[in-house]
């Protein structure tokens, strides 16, 4: 059994009006400097078998066709 | 002119846009489900507005991805005419069958009102009844709505006349950049809009500012 962890952020120049609620929520309960919250989502897949590096070419079309829209998204996978 | 609405799970305009489409085309349109293959041969393909598959991922992400959509993509590639209103347009720019992506409102909240809508190209199969630069009213539901394209597709669909509905008068609802509120593929056959025409049809609706879209694709308008 091989467990990823993928990683979907919004690309840098997209407005991420959630990130920005969450930001000023986090003001609002007093905590201080908080700069910048960018939101986005984590996905923890479990592949069956142990060939590793077809579960990572795997990831990424999971990636590239469903799992992120690379329009305005980027992802990141992680096996471990 | 012959019709199909798609039918998704969550949808929740269907009826709306099945009556709309019976009541200007003089007959009940084919409804197709989310597991067909096929869709019967027909001059428009329309996809309602709802929340399919309660918008999981994304909005329209998982209906992009369904067996029905790979037959509206093959029968849009054959010159069909295809319609996606509200979570159809999601959908369909989630399918790759329009550039661009709709993300959460930039308010965060849910727009429910009427706003008004520029036909910023009436040259379309779809607006071809309207005036150029027409001000029309027509409402809007939606949570996601707010239109994002890169730089590059901006410029392209700017420059190419492919933003074919903008938000008027200071209207916009959901942040979309340069108000874009409707898009049409390079071809001319794939509209996708976020506003709801269907249901600004007859004076039961107060008004009929939707009606000539239909009438238009439906080759039916003056």
């Amino acid at each position: 059994m091989i467990k990823a962890r993928v990683t979907v952020t919004l690309k840098n120049g997209v407005l991420d009006p959630q990130g920005k609620a969450i930001e000023h929520a986090l003001a609002g309960l007093g905590f201080e400097g908080v700069s910048s919250v960018r939101q986005g989502k984590v996905f923890d897949i479990e592949i069956a078998g142990d060939d590793r590096q077809k579960a990572q070419t795997d990831l990424e079309a999971m990636c590239e066709k469903l799992l992120a829209n690379t329009v305005i998204e980027n992802y990141s996978v992680a096996i471990s | 002119m012959k019709s199909a609405v798609v039918l998704l799970p969550g949808l929740n305009r269907d009826r709306d846009m099945i009556a709309a489409l019976t009541k200007i085309s003089g007959q009940p349109p084919v409804t197709v489900w989310q597991t067909d293959t096929e869709i019967p041969d027909v001059d428009l393909i329309a996809i309602p507005g709802g929340f399919s598959f309660g918008d999981y991922l994304r909005c329209g992400a998982i209906a992009a991805r369904s067996p029905v959509m790979r037959a509206v993509a093959e029968k849009a590639a054959q010159g069909v005419m295809v319609l996606g209103v509200c979570n159809g347009f999601q959908i369909l720019l989630e399918a790759g069958m329009l550039p661009g992506v709709l993300m959460r409102n930039a308010s965060l909240r849910f727009v429910c009102r009427e706003i008004k809508l520029q036909v910023a190209n009436a040259n379309t199969a779809f607006t071809r009844g309207y005036r150029q630069h027409q001000i029309i009213r027509c409402p809007v539901a939606h949570h996601d709505g707010n239109y994002f394209a890169d730089a590059e597709t901006l410029a392209r669909i700017e420059g190419e006349g492919q933003v074919v509905f903008r938000y008027a008068e200071g209207t916009n609802p959901n942040g979309s950049i340069n108000d874009i509120a409707g898009i049409i593929n390079d071809r001319g056959n794939v509209l996708g809009l976020m506003p709801h025409p269907e249901n600004l049809i007859e004076a039961a609706h107060g008004g009929t500012d939707g009606r000539l879209l239909f009438e238009s694709v439906l080759g039916m308008a003056a």
